[in-house]
């Protein structure tokens, strides 16, 4: 599995036009990017960490967030699948015989956040799939971030953008249930800097102890997990 | 286990529609547990608008038909595992939603209206699997507008857990309004309360506003450590020991059972 670190720097330049950027249930990896993309830029970013006490900008209640979003006030979502399709459609509900956990927002905020960064650990053909068999919702994603690569999505369609240390065009072609074009700037992906690195093992860190202690800690850690 | 818990649980009968808060926002899980000792059945579960280890424990426990949700998990621990079992034995009625149009439902009924209007959804397959949410002309326009009605969700008990309550039965939710919401929209609210507020919350300005009134609130039972183990906002730290081990455990029908029958004894 790719470094946790450089997943999180690859989501925070997805997100790093944004103002405000939320991220939803169970999500780690998105709320290390988000932070970080709010430190990168200095100043004006607010954060919304689903379960965070100290990153909940909305003290009006759960609904907030989806009324913020449904003006169309919010600016980036972080959003996962149990499938994610060639299409760019989510599933959160169901595969064969298993159950996903559910669609949480992810039906609402894909058609009202401009951009929807997909992030998805697991880059398998069982995961990025031809066709979703549930959508949850249907894609109009930004951008998709797995363990492997970073995709853009145009006219419809990925477009394979760059590669994780370790991968080739060819190995996540074959990993890939999708087809997909190749973008000619195709290289690969940056990895974090060394001021990433020094604010995801300290302050962010930090911030996400009381939300996500399990991923703090790895965070904390001085080598990747091995996981 | 406080001997009140009884009493509040009794309140909770056979074949309701029981609406839950998330996992993030005051579960009276301890309560949780007496409704399972109780051997309550054929409860409608609505999550608002999600769930993890109650949920779980009540659906492991058999006392769920169907639930109404827009995930269930338990978060950094992994997925729902009695859900997932119950889900793929065919023994649990699923009604997928997403959370807005949960939260839309509770508005409408604590407006007292039938419907809301929501934005986004199309496209989704949640539609075609929800023939209670309509897509309707945007009637306010001439363009072509569809937009989603979902229907109003008017449970008939809520059940939850507050960090404050007073002796005049209001109750304080703070910054997790969605309790209030949950409460204007439910026919009876239940409450457990970890400590006892001297005054009355509606007296103090800086409370007032995070205070849920008696007019909403049946039923208040101090008790303390309520949602264990489950946190309380960043007041209660989880007992994430206990958390690992039910996620592991839960993964059999027996594993599940014998740590069950651990927690109702504890």
């Amino acid at each position: 599995m790719a470094d946790p670190r450089l997943l999180a720097a690859t989501l925070a330049d997805a997100v790093a036009e944004a103002r405000t950027i939320a991220v939803g249930t169970n999500s780690p990896i998105p709320a290390a990017a988000a932070l970080l993309a709010q430190r990168r830029a200095g100043q004006g970013v607010t954060v919304s960490i689903l379960g965070s006490a100290r990153h909940n900008p909305f003290p009006d209640g759960g609904r907030e967030l989806f009324d913020f979003a449904g003006q169309g006030r919010l600016d980036a979502f972080f959003l996962g699948g149990g499938q994610i399709d060639g299409d760019g459609n989510v599933n959160l509900v169901r595969a064969g015989e298993v159950r996903f956990p559910g669609s949480y927002g992810s039906a609402y905020l894909m058609a009202l956040v401009p951009n929807i960064v997909l992030f998805r650990e697991e880059h398998s053909p069982r995961v990025l799939v031809r066709r979703v068999e549930f959508i949850s919702a249907a894609g109009r994603p930004r951008r998709l971030v797995t363990g492997r690569a970073v995709f853009g999505f145009e006219d419809g369609g990925f477009v394979l953008r760059s590669a994780h240390p370790g991968e080739s065009e060819e190995g996540i072609r074959t990993e890939t249930g999708f087809t997909f074009a190749t973008d000619p700037g195709f290289g690969p992906t940056p990895e974090p800097s060394a001021l990433d690195l020094e604010w995801l093992a300290g302050p962010i860190a930090d911030d996400l102890a009381q939300t996500y202690p399990r991923f703090a800690q790895t965070l904390r850690g001085s080598h990747a997990p091995t996981a | 286990m406080p001997p009140r818990l009884a009493p509040l649980a009794a309140l909770i009968p056979d074949g309701a529609l029981l609406a839950i808060p998330p996992d993030y926002s005051g579960v009276a899980l301890r309560a949780t547990l007496e409704l399972i000792r109780q051997g309550r059945r054929h409860l409608r579960l609505v999550t608002a608008p999600t769930s993890g280890l109650q949920a779980d424990l009540l659906i492991g426990a058999g006392l769920v038909d169907e639930v109404e949700t827009a995930g269930l998990s338990l978060g950094e621990f992994g997925g729902a595992p009695r859900f997932a079992a119950a889900c793929k034995a065919g023994t649990l009625t699923v009604r997928d939603a997403t959370c807005p149009a949960i939260h839309a439902g509770f508005q409408a009924a604590e407006k007292g209206v039938p419907f809301l209007p929501l934005r986004g959804i199309l496209g989704s397959d949640l539609l075609a699997h929800r023939p209670d949410w309509k897509v309707v002309q945007n009637p306010m326009t001439e363009g072509a507008d569809p937009i989603v009605l979902v229907p109003a969700i008017r449970p008939d008990v809520a059940l939850f857990h507050v960090a404050l309550a007073d002796r005049q039965g209001n109750v304080w939710v703070g910054m997790r309004r969605e309790l209030a919401t949950l409460a204007h929209a439910s026919a009876r609210t239940l409450v457990t309360a970890e400590t006892i507020h001297p005054g009355n919350l509606l007296d103090d300005p800086l409370l007032a506003p995070g205070t849920l009134p008696h007019l909403y609130v049946d039923h208040v039972v101090p008790t303390p450590h309520g949602t264990w183990p489950l946190p309380l906002l960043d007041r209660t730290p989880g007992d994430r020991v206990a958390l690992a081990e039910y996620a592991k455990a839960a993964r059999t029908e027996a594993g599940f059972a014998a740590l069950l029958a651990r927690w109702l004894d504890g």
